[in-house]
């Protein structure tokens, strides 16, 4: 009986190792075809018919929906920071650079971040479901049978619309986390609207301005090109378009935070 | 004078995993040919169409669709080849996203260039015409019954004039009135656009009035040959059986 239960533990711990190593294996062989496909995306940036319809269309459509999300939560950033940083500054006396603080702090890192971590999440998913979706109705397969490339239309359009969408919806971000902090810095003093500009870019140069939008670039990039994977690569039955927009979710924000990341240790090193 | 051979399949084999789904499937369609293909679900009928568009890579064989190896095809070649093979699929695989109208468009714009609204239009109203939904033409799918979207995502088809047309079960989840309806449109384009089809099909009124031959398939090989007539009075109960 013993013996037993030791060979049943034994080939359990024989069958976690198994799926374990299953499991690294499936990250690198993901790793490596998410590389291969977005080098086909990238391809079909260059190669005609090129879908300005569809990219159009598409850039409205995820910019359209993102807008008042992305716009209120910056506002209530802005607002939050300038309320939880009043009291700290006031205590070295140094209230004056209340603008400045957190429009580099907004501009910098937090805009970009949460702006790419609210569109992973709306962007990255919907993307990921809605060709998921099509994926499993055979749409996909009946544009290739058609002689059309569902990589240039339906894949490269919708990257290309979230890279150009994700940065004008920073700067939005940014726009709106401004005129939050104007409204909290005036629950304690009296600023008119042109001293805090003034202030608020007083501290802020092109070495904050310029990585911050080329990660934002990354960040759409990423965002379409996870969304699009997960969806392409579903399998089938409708389960598997649940699966896709979980996953282009949780692969996207993780994506946001390497980039982020790794443009960090960049910035730091010029 | 023998018919030109417009699907030449050899030697078929294709797996998924450990489980052989063809093995080792022949098969030859004629111009003017409307072949059924009759056997159980997953015995690799849909495999079998999907293979020969190469929506699926077959493990080994060799495919020559109107003349062309399309295993040895690059992109463009095979993008060509499919531009003559229409395929309509089980559930219609309309683009949810647009109108009846630009589902015709799709196709045509991307593959003809036709640049010309009026000449682009006059080829959608044709084809709609021709499967009698001229009438929906603004509609979207979602507004669509089941037959009508067969029916919309066959006009989908032959709006690119294809000399070969791949049905996945044309009639599947449709009942018996439009059922007869879509097999008589098989019949019907046909004779209008000088087709050559293969038929995957359950639905044996569908056999009936839409093949020549039939072909019985089991387990990833065809097992019998023959017009509906002939199967359907077969000695072997297994055979009579499909067509109760």
């Amino acid at each position: 009986m013993k013996q037993l239960k030791v060979r049943q533990l034994a080939s359990q711990k024989i069958h976690i190792k198994e799926e374990t190593r299953n499991f690294y294996n499936g990250i690198f062989i993901d790793l490596g075809e998410l590389v291969i496909f977005s080098i086909n995306v990238i391809k079909q940036f260059f190669r005609p018919p090129f879908e300005h319809r569809e990219l159009i269309k598409q850039g409205f459509l995820l910019g359209n929906k993102s807008f008042a999300l992305v716009g209120v939560t910056g506002f209530i950033m802005g607002l939050v920071l300038t309320m939880q940083m009043n009291p700290v500054l006031a205590d070295f006396g140094a209230q004056t650079l209340l603008p400045s603080a957190i429009s580099v702090a907004m501009v910098r890192e937090l805009g970009p971040v949460i702006t790419g971590l609210i569109c992973a999440g709306k962007m990255s998913s919907g993307i990921g479901a809605e060709i998921a979706a099509m994926r499993v109705t055979e749409q996909i397969d009946a544009m290739e049978v058609s002689g059309t490339n569902p990589l240039g239309f339906v894949v490269a359009s919708r990257v290309l619309a979230t890279t150009v969408t994700v940065p004008l919806l920073v700067i939005f971000a940014d726009a709106f986390s401004f005129l939050g902090a104007f409204l909290a810095v005036n629950v304690f003093e009296d600023t008119s609207a042109t001293l805090f500009i003034d202030r608020a870019f007083a501290m802020l140069g092109f070495r904050d301005l310029i990585p911050a939008t080329i990660k934002t670039l990354f960040f759409g990039f990423f965002i379409g090109l996870i969304g699009c994977y997960r969806g392409y690569n579903a399998g089938i039955g409708t389960e598997s378009v649940g699966t896709a927009a979980n996953s282009a979710v949780v692969v996207a924000s993780l994506t946001i935070f390497v980039i982020d990341l790794i443009f960090v240790l960049i910035t730091n090193i010029l | 004078m023998e018919r030109e051979e417009v699907i030449v399949v050899k030697e078929l084999c294709k797996s998924f995993g450990d489980k052989r789904i063809l093995r080792g499937i022949d098969l030859v369609l004629h111009k003017g040919e409307n072949l059924g293909i009759v056997g159980k679900s997953g015995t690799g009928k849909s495999v079998l169409t999907k293979c020969i568009v190469r929506l699926i890579e077959p493990d080994a064989g060799e495919i020559k669709v109107l003349g062309t190896d399309v295993l040895a095809c690059d992109t463009i070649e095979l993008n060509e080849i499919r531009k003559k093979v229409g395929y309509l699929f089980q559930g219609g695989a309309l683009y949810d996203s647009m109108s009846v109208r630009e589902n015709l468009l799709f196709p045509i714009r991307r593959t003809q260039f036709i640049d010309k609204k009026q000449d682009s239009d006059e080829l959608v109203e044709k084809s709609l015409r021709s499967v009698g939904l001229l009438d929906a033409i603004d509609k979207m799918p979602a507004e669509l019954s089941g037959g009508m979207k067969k029916r919309i995502a066959l006009a989908r088809t032959l709006i690119l004039k294809p000399e070969i047309i791949l049905y996945d079960e044309p009639t599947t989840g449709l009942d018996a009135v439009t059922s007869g309806e879509i097999s008589e449109l098989i019949i019907k384009i046909r004779e209008e656009y000088n087709t050559a089809s293969i038929i995957i099909t359950h639905d044996m009124k569908c056999a009936k009035i839409a093949t020549d031959t039939i072909r019985i398939m089991q387990e990833g090989v065809f097992v019998v040959e023959g017009t509906y007539d002939e199967l359907s009075r077969s000695a072997d109960k297994e055979i009579r059986d499909y067509f109760i």
